[in-house]
């Protein structure tokens, strides 16, 4: 279980999370939606310590993360599957040494075994031939499959998606929606995936939680989201400019620089 | 005028702050081999191998350069045996250091910095780190031990070249015969004048790869800030290497 509870986190004076509490349960795909530049992004990257929280915590099964060692933290990042956003391959290394990577931190695993896991990952994204590839030789839709192979690969039990869908052609989008939802029946795992994408979220997500102004402003099954009264959430959904939802002017585009920026720290 | 100073006086502790904490984590880093041991073998190829030809290109005319010039310098009065010493000497101590480090600041250091700046923020660090690396074992580690090693090699190099083309300078272009040229080079020959050269180079090799480690992983933006963090990188390297070259001569040869 991941249980992000009270959870601040601010970048200088631009406070981003301010109070975002959610449970995800075992075996379930949650969805954040949320505009951009809300903090979805942010509030992932405490799951794998990437970022430490101002006040608050996240718990994985049971451990707060900001108050892991490194070598628990080491231990814990093991458990978790982690596909970013532009997919974060490395530009250096070919296709097959990217997935292979994770999987090469296990002693125990044979030469013989990461290359089987390896290419069980490539196939399982329909990607089977393109193990000697450099990421610059893939298209955007391919890089993101590959990210997924290399999170899938560690059959992780908690699976953490950063807007798996943006910048894709729909066609490309839904593929992607059919991988993760493969990659969930195959390996089980624990969800989360981040979107603005709701046609993504209806597909994959078991719940969805929307993320306004620093906190959860609902959450929900499917059903209960589509099917909102909710002004704030209703406006997200349905795509419409006008509404209640105030988009905040300090994440706007500097904002959300700024964010980011401070994110990486 | 007040919050301004107080406003840099904070920058300046945190700066000294960020450097304290990034070698810390690399010092902490030494303890995982299983990541650092292989990847060092490769650095020490695509920093040391990859850079010997422009270590060799500039010995080679510093070289002739020297020789040249210290026989237009001695007059008649100065034997021009001693052309040998002059070559030997500033070769081994100074300019062979000193050059190859100035050269490989902007070769190695600004690659380091480009590239992990870049690594940076296109978020393949963060990367490693979900994917159970810690990334000063990947990325620093390997690079600054690297660059220890390797340098002294790349500059002993150097030096040979630089004396090769001293002595094919002087007995080609000057009236110096090669016993001539030989014997001034032999005379006040120490072993340690080469030591010296060695070991500021390997404090260079240091400097280098430590300020473009430490700069690449500090670089935050887009690309902007990487061309910033590859132009501080050289620029910080060439005046560290000034000073460590004062603090040597200061230290070993008082």
């Amino acid at each position: 279980m991941i249980a992000f509870a009270d959870l601040h986190k601010a970048f200088e004076a631009n406070r981003v999370l301010e109070g975002f509490t959610l449970d995800v349960r075992d075996g379930e795909t949650m969805v954040i939606i949320g505009y951009s530049g809300t903090g979805k992004s942010v509030a992932l990257k405490h799951v794998v310590g990437l970022l430490e929280p101002d006040a608050g915590h996240v718990e994985v099964d049971g451990k707060i993360v900001s108050e892991l060692r490194r070598p628990e933290l080491t231990e814990l990042r093991t458990t978790i599957g982690y596909v970013f956003q532009f997919a974060a391959l490395f530009d250096s290394l070919t296709i097959f040494e990217n997935v292979a990577l994770g999987l090469r931190r296990n002693r125990d695993l044979a030469e013989a075994d990461v290359t089987q896991r390896v290419r069980e990952a490539l196939r399982m994204v329909d990607l089977p031939r393109a193990e000697e590839h450099m990421p610059s030789e893939l298209s955007g839709g391919m890089r993101k499959r590959v990210g997924l192979a290399r999170a899938i690969a560690l059959r992780p039990k908690y699976m953490l998606y950063d807007e798996p869908t943006t910048g894709l052609d729909p066609v490309t989008s839904a593929v992607i929606d059919q991988l993760i939802v493969r990659a969930r029946e195959a390996l089980g795992a624990t969800s989360i995936v981040i979107t603005h994408d709701m046609r993504s979220a209806y597909t994959v997500g078991d719940r969805i939680a929307m993320l306004y102004q620093g906190k959860v402003q609902q959450v929900g099954t499917v059903e209960e989201i589509k099917g909102t009264a909710d002004p704030v959430v209703r406006q997200f959904i349905e795509g419409r400019p006008d509404g209640r939802a105030v988009v905040r002017a300090s994440l706007g585009e500097a904002g959300r620089a700024a964010a980011l920026e401070g994110a990486e720290t | 005028m007040l919050a301004m100073v107080g406003s840099r006086a904070v920058g300046l502790v945190e700066g000294f702050g960020h450097v304290g904490y990034f070698l810390v984590d690399s010092v902490r880093a030494f303890s995982d081999v299983r990541t650092w041991g292989p990847r060092t073998l490769q650095q020490m190829r695509r920093l040391g191998v990859d850079s010997l030809p422009i270590a060799l290109f500039i010995a080679a005319f510093t070289g002739i350069t020297l020789a040249l010039l210290a026989s237009y310098v001695f007059t008649s009065t100065v034997p021009l045996y001693l052309v040998g010493t002059l070559v030997g000497k500033t070769i081994m101590m100074e300019l062979g250091p000193v050059l190859t480090g100035l050269a490989l600041a902007g070769r190695v250091g600004a690659n380091i910095a480009a590239e992990l700046g870049t690594m940076q923020v296109t978020e393949q660090v963060d990367a490693l780190e979900t994917l159970a690396y810690n990334p000063y074992a990947y990325l620093v580690i390997p690079r600054v031990l690297a660059g220890i090693v390797m340098f002294p090699m790349i500059v002993a190099f150097a030096m040979a070249m630089g004396v090769f083309t001293g002595w094919f300078a002087a007995t080609t272009l000057l009236p110096i015969t090669n016993a001539q040229f030989v014997r001034g080079l032999q005379l006040y020959f120490h072993p340690f004048d080469a030591q010296y050269g060695l070991i500021k180079s390997a404090s260079f090799g240091l400097v280098i790869t430590l300020i473009g480690c430490y700069l690449g992983m500090s670089t935050r933006g887009g690309a902007e800030a990487v061309g910033s963090a590859t132009t501080r990188t050289v620029v910080y390297s060439a005046e560290m290497i000034l000073v460590l070259d004062a603090f040597w001569a200061v230290v070993l040869l008082r």
